[in-house]
């Protein structure tokens, strides 16, 4: 099944590849850009948005605020042990972006810091001059391929994505996701369920926690919350998809020279 | 002779003045961070720290500028009488939302390091905000405008790539979409938020 599905997926993703050996970087900008995502379902969206700041309000924002006050280098480890099981999605789309070089220092820095690093906690191989670089997802890798974006979708629970990222995401139940693969799909003596929900919890949390100030200034200062926060993720994954924080890169002057002429 | 030397200080005088004036977008930046930084790190109240950002908010950030780009399309279909009610309201929707976002943190460190020249009318100033126990290091981007070299101003600030002012307008684009394009019920919403 496994190997069906990636088949159908290279297979997929070679052919697009080819249709799209014509478009560049401004076509992957134009695409993406946050004011050409449209929000089709919106009444759905809002009201999944209201049941996640409930949601927020009951469990994650108050456990974060706990969170919060470990001290710093434990959640200095939780962080860089979370980044270090992202890896294990990040290289095989490294691979799938044609991004070889990348896939080989990300599986380098995932060796290391697995065993010399303790389970990721340290983040020896950023010590020893192997330095991070951006995380990657089925998703970003479907962008990179030329496939649109698609509607806004706000998923209970898991917040903010895309059309086409929310399909992507699957990949990581169909064997995409070597963490979910030893933890959930297969039974295996070390690892059980329990862990990968914990880590997807743990992840959620520290998100949280790293924000907590952040999220709190924007929904007091926000006119439309629900509009602020679906520019800021739109943004965010534009620059993920186009590997910059450039702003140069990812907004258009003229918007700003328009109001020259006003 | 004394003319002379009246004409040639004069023209000493001027030209330190407009050197001082005429300062590099960073180091425009770097001042704007040092003073909002020594008010932060002030012991006065909070009301007091937000008189004293207001201020220089009004002094180094270019409002109506940001506020005309905020509104979108949208600014091309309002009269004259509607544009000054928006610019109006817009400053004191800005000037609350600015200050009492800053108004949160104490003593922020922010160091610039870099800028990019895009064309005469703009300038990118890179800078970090330094990390605490609290929170990781932040990378912040300034858009200054720089038609007039003698006076640069601040048009938005991009955190972490994250452009504020992106984010603005198409929270006001959202507004107004819900409100079948109706100018005054953003009028409304920025009412409400100023009064609050």
């Amino acid at each position: 099944m496994i190997k069906k599905f990636a088949i159908i997926l290279i297979t997929t993703l070679a052919l697009t590849y080819n249709v799209q050996a014509g478009s560049d970087g401004e076509l992957l900008l134009k695409k993406n850009s946050p004011t050409e995502v449209k929000d089709c379902f919106e009444g759905l969206n809002r009201a999944t948005f209201a049941f996640n700041q409930a949601l927020d309000g009951i469990i994650f924002k108050p456990v974060a605020s706990v969170y919060k006050k470990i001290p710093s280098p434990v959640r200095t480890g939780v962080s860089n042990s979370l980044d270090n099981l992202s890896n294990l999605v990040t290289i095989p789309n490294n691979v799938l972006q044609g991004d070889f070089k990348l896939a080989g220092i990300n599986t380098g820095r995932f060796l290391i810091n697995t065993t010399v690093g303790v389970f990721g906690i340290f983040d020896v191989a950023q010590a020893i001059g192997i330095i991070k670089h951006e995380k990657e997802d089925y998703g970003q890798s479907l962008a990179k391929a030329g496939i649109g974006p698609g509607c806004y979708i706000v998923l209970p629970v898991l917040g903010p994505s895309t059309a086409r990222d929310t399909f992507a995401s699957a990949a990581n139940f169909l064997g995409g996701d070597p963490w979910y693969n030893v933890t959930v799909r297969n039974d295996t003596t070390y690892f059980n369920d329990l862990d990968y929900y914990g880590s997807r919890v743990t992840g959620g949390v520290d998100f949280r926690a790293k924000n907590y100030d952040a999220i709190e200034n924007l929904k007091t200062n926000s006119l439309d919350f629900y509009a602020s926060v679906k520019s800021l993720y739109l943004q965010d994954r534009q620059q993920k998809i186009l590997n910059t924080k450039k702003i140069t890169s990812t907004q258009d002057d003229s918007d700003w020279e328009e109001i020259e002429n006003n | 002779m004394n003319m002379k030397k009246y004409l040639f200080i004069f023209f000493i005088y001027f030209a330190s003045l407009n050197n001082l004036y005429s300062m590099g977008a960073d180091v425009f930046v770097q001042s704007t961070v040092n003073r909002v930084s020594d008010i932060l790190s002030k012991d006065t109240s909070r009301d007091q720290k937000i008189i004293e950002l207001k201020k220089i908010a009004k002094e180094t950030v270019d409002i109506k500028g940001i506020g005309f780009y905020t509104l979108g399309p949208k600014r091309k279909e309002l009269n004259g009488e509607q544009k000054q009610r928006y610019i109006k309201l817009f400053e004191q929707y800005f000037l609350k939302s600015f200050s009492s976002r800053l108004a949160e943190y104490t003593n922020p460190e922010i160091d610039v390091y870099d800028k990019e020249v895009l064309n005469e009318n703009y300038t990118i100033v890179n800078s970090l905000l330094k990390s605490t126990i609290e929170r990781p290091e932040v990378k912040i981007d300034w858009r200054i405008y720089t038609k007039n070299p003698n006076n640069p101003m601040i048009r938005d600030l991009i955190i972490e790539g994250l452009s504020l002012a992106r984010t603005q307008k198409e929270e006001f684009s959202s507004i107004l979409n819900s409100n079948n394009g109706d100018i005054n019920s953003l009028f409304s919403s920025m009412i409400k938020f100023s009064e609050n």
